[in-house]
């Protein structure tokens, strides 16, 4: 989401080397508000944590000119700062002392509220909880049976005696939802909301009488991820009008620089407590403050690949290929595939590269990675014989061909993903021996992706990199 | 005071301190102008000369807007047909409601299609729609391919000789090259029988800077015509707007400002500059 951003601060950062001047620190900070304000962070915002960067790094100048690299320093304090702003530690869901626990849901028209719902019970479900969904969007044609539908899809139950349209008092058909699910033993109950604006005296009237009935445990901001400089006064309006405990950001996977993430948290004091993505009603996750900071440096979101990978991959499946990579086994076409099969998994391809460090500058390339490579691949490699995939070295003329007929692909792709695939192998081999592997090229099944970031970080070894971004990762890692 | 006379006054009073240029360029900017339009259009005005300053600074900001025609094409001897688009939840289902409801009560026949089969119920909120205009709609089954909806519109509204066709899409994020590529399948389909008239892009005001990118990005996939711009009753000043037909040389050809099915407005240039400097 705040890739762009990530790629002013990288810019911003490689602009500075040797030591820094006070005029330095000013044209510095400068440069972060301009990257924040063009990011849609708001105004105030801006400036606050701009000039809070430059009083921070005022404070401590002398370290800094002493530290043998000033620009890695201020990078720190930005780094720390932009933690802070977006919440410090990130915030949990709480837990009614008595269930149910009753979530509502408020925010502007088109935020995403109902697709949010749904999402929002999967995953209080998925941990092994009883959620009810009650449709309170009685305004919004059909809000209901959209909300129906998404409930039938997940196998919750929605709560839903009125048909909306107009028709029906939310108040009411909030106050019975929670009744329905204290008598049928649910532990969550998740309101949906019509969309409202912040200036609707009349609507937030509404919904702050549902409030009232019902008295719910936690109250939800859902808010777009692209909205510009009116998050604030629209955030403010809801604080005011409703109130609320904490943030929901929805549509994270476009190219939106998402600063009014900022902007609300900084503001309104509310933490951010969940992140929507995707059409998939799996496309949901806790929101990581310290993570986002790091992507909004460029740094990448290597603990969320890391916790994708792992539930992607199934437990026997990298069992295995631990044990084979500790005993020392070689990686064969099998592994390559099993790998294969979890980056399928994990989600779209371009969404799960974006987390990935120094990604965000092949942005473009990676929204248009064509998955249909990851099929084709596939077909290859289910075309060759066992003895074939746990030995590539016999695969001579002959058999390439029969495989390219078997696959329905050209021989030249059967040569190219043999050569990705040795590739790949000796990376294993590399990174078995302690070293790591160079760029985003080695990692196996992505051979066909672009590198133009590879040299930046295979050149290591020989000096550090003066872009403290680059450098963060290199040591970090 | 608004900002527009403020600025105005200062102007021609001939002293415009630097705190005041910052109040100006801190409003403009919370109107989601951007801050390189800002920027520009500060520069200019500080060149301006005070006695002609309202003026001049009218016609710098109209000379970014677009200078095509804001009304909607009609064809004249076949159907009118108006591809509605734009990224999720900015309120392409609504708009197609209010845009078929004006074009009926200008006296058309008017057919929608719902070729939003992905989000569950769309369909069934363009009926809902449909049923209060009166209007008859176009629906597949969920998730059929969209080009199928689209494909058996078209030849229903040749058929019935209907005035206008107002298809619906699914919302798609600019940055699913997919999701892009299929709209461009709908396109090919109806055009296989009949042009596509106008491809409207809808852009929420509330939208920040993305929104600049969302439309590069949907003009570069297809052939759009203009924009509809949603939620301008809220508090979001919709200033991107301005920024995109700077940058595309298209028109924004309405306005939409509510829930019921009558708030929809062609674009005024004139109030929305106004209301940008309120």
């Amino acid at each position: 989401m705040f890739e762009a951003l990530g790629q002013r601060f990288t810019s911003i950062f490689s602009g500075l080397r040797g030591k820094v001047s006070e005029s330095d620190l000013t044209n510095f900070t400068a440069q972060i508000k301009t990257a924040l304000l063009e990011s849609d962070v708001a105004l105030e915002v801006a400036e606050q944590f701009s000039k809070q960067v430059f009083d921070k790094a005022r404070e401590v100048s002398d370290e800094i000119n002493r530290s043998t690299n000033p620009a890695q320093k201020i990078f720190e304090i930005v780094n720390a700062e932009l933690t802070q702003v977006l919440g410090g530690s990130a915030r949990r869901l709480r837990f009614a002392k008595s269930a149910p626990t009753v979530i509502l849901l408020a925010g502007l028209q088109g935020a995403g509220k109902t697709s949010l719902a749904g999402k929002l019970a999967n995953y209080l479900k998925a941990q092994g909880n009883t959620p009810l969904l009650v449709a309170a969007d009685l305004q919004r044609p059909n809000a209901v049976t959209q909300l129906q539908v998404v409930g039938d899809s997940i196998k919750i139950p929605v709560f839903a005696p009125q048909p909306g349209n107009g028709v029906g008092d939310p108040v009411v058909v909030a106050a019975n939802g929670v009744k329905f699910a204290k008598d049928k033993l649910h532990n969550f109950v998740i309101i949906d909301t019509a969309g409202r604006l912040g200036v609707d005296k009349e609507l937030m009237q509404e919904i702050t009488d549902v409030r009232d009935a019902i008295k719910p445990d936690e109250i939800f901001f859902v808010v777009d991820a692209m909205i510009g400089q009116d998050a604030v006064k629209t955030a403010q309006a809801f604080a005011d009008g409703v109130g609320f405990d904490a943030v929901i950001l929805t549509k994270l996977d476009g190219d939106a620089r998402g600063g009014a993430a900022l902007s609300i948290v900084s503001m309104t004091g509310k933490p951010i407590i969940f992140a929507a993505t995707g059409e998939k009603v799996s496309d949901f996750d806790l929101f990581y403050p310290d993570r986002m900071a790091s992507r909004i440096l460029g740094m990448g979101d290597v603990a969320s690949l890391a916790e994708q990978a792992k539930l992607a991959m199934p437990q026997e499946t990298s069992k295995k290929l631990e044990d084979k990579f500790v005993r020392g086994e070689d990686f064969t076409f099998d592994d390559f595939l099993s790998q294969l099969e979890a980056m399928k998994n994990m989600g779209s391809m371009s969404k799960l590269m974006g987390l990935l460090p120094g990604a965000s500058g092949m942005k473009k390339q990676l929204e248009n990675f064509d998955e249909s490579e990851l099929i084709r691949t596939r077909a290859i490699i289910e075309s060759m014989t066992p003895q074939e995939r746990n030995n590539p070295k016999v695969l001579n003329g002959s058999r390439r061909s029969r495989i390219a007929r078997g696959s329905g692909r050209a021989i030249s792709e059967i040569n190219s993903l043999v050569e990705r695939f040795s590739q790949a192998q000796k990376m294993m081999k590399q990174m078995r021996n302690g070293g790591m592997p160079a760029g985003m090229g080695a990692i196996p099944g992505m051979g066909a992706l672009p590198k133009p970031q590879q040299s930046n970080q295979s050149s290591k070894k020989k000096s550090r990199s003066g872009n403290p971004a680059k450098r963060a990762i290199e040591e970090g890692m | 005071m608004s900002l527009f006379k403020r600025l105005f006054t200062a102007l021609k009073s001939g002293s415009v301190t630097s705190d005041e240029w910052e109040q100006i360029r801190s409003n403009l900017i919370s109107s989601d102008l951007g801050v390189k339009l800002v920027d520009q259009l500060i520069d200019q005005a500080k060149s301006i000369k005070p006695d002609d300053a309202k003026e001049a600074i009218t016609r710098q900001v109209s000379s970014w807007l677009s200078q095509k025609n804001r009304n909607l094409i009609m064809a004249p001897d076949r159907v009118t047909t108006i591809l509605v688009v734009g990224v999720n939840g900015t309120g392409k289902t609504t708009s197609v409601a209010k845009l078929a409801n004006k074009l009926k009560g200008e006296g058309n026949s008017v057919l929608l299609a719902a070729a939003d089969t992905f989000r569950a119920a769309a369909t069934e909120q363009l009926q809902t729609w449909a049923e209060r205009i009166g209007i008859k709609v176009v629906i597949g089954a969920v998730n059929s391919d969209p080009a199928s909806v689209a494909f058996s519109a078209i030849s229903n509204a040749k058929q019935d000789k209907f005035n206008y066709l107002i298809i619906d899409t699914a919302g798609r994020l600019h940055t699913k090259q997919d999701l892009m590529d299929e709209l461009g399948k709908v396109i090919r389909v109806i055009e296989k029988h009949s042009p596509v008239d106008e491809i409207l892009l809808v852009v929420d005001a509330t939208t920040g800077q993305n929104g600049i990118t969302q439309a590069r990005t949907f003009i570069a996939a297809v052939a759009v015509t203009g924009f509809i711009v949603t939620k301008l009753d809220g508090s979001a000043k919709g200033g991107v707007a301005l920024a995109i037909e700077k940058e595309s040389g298209l028109p924004i050809k309405f306005v939409g400002s509510g829930e019921a099915i009558g708030d929809l407005a062609p674009f005024e240039p004139g109030s929305y500059i106004e209301s940008l400097f309120n």
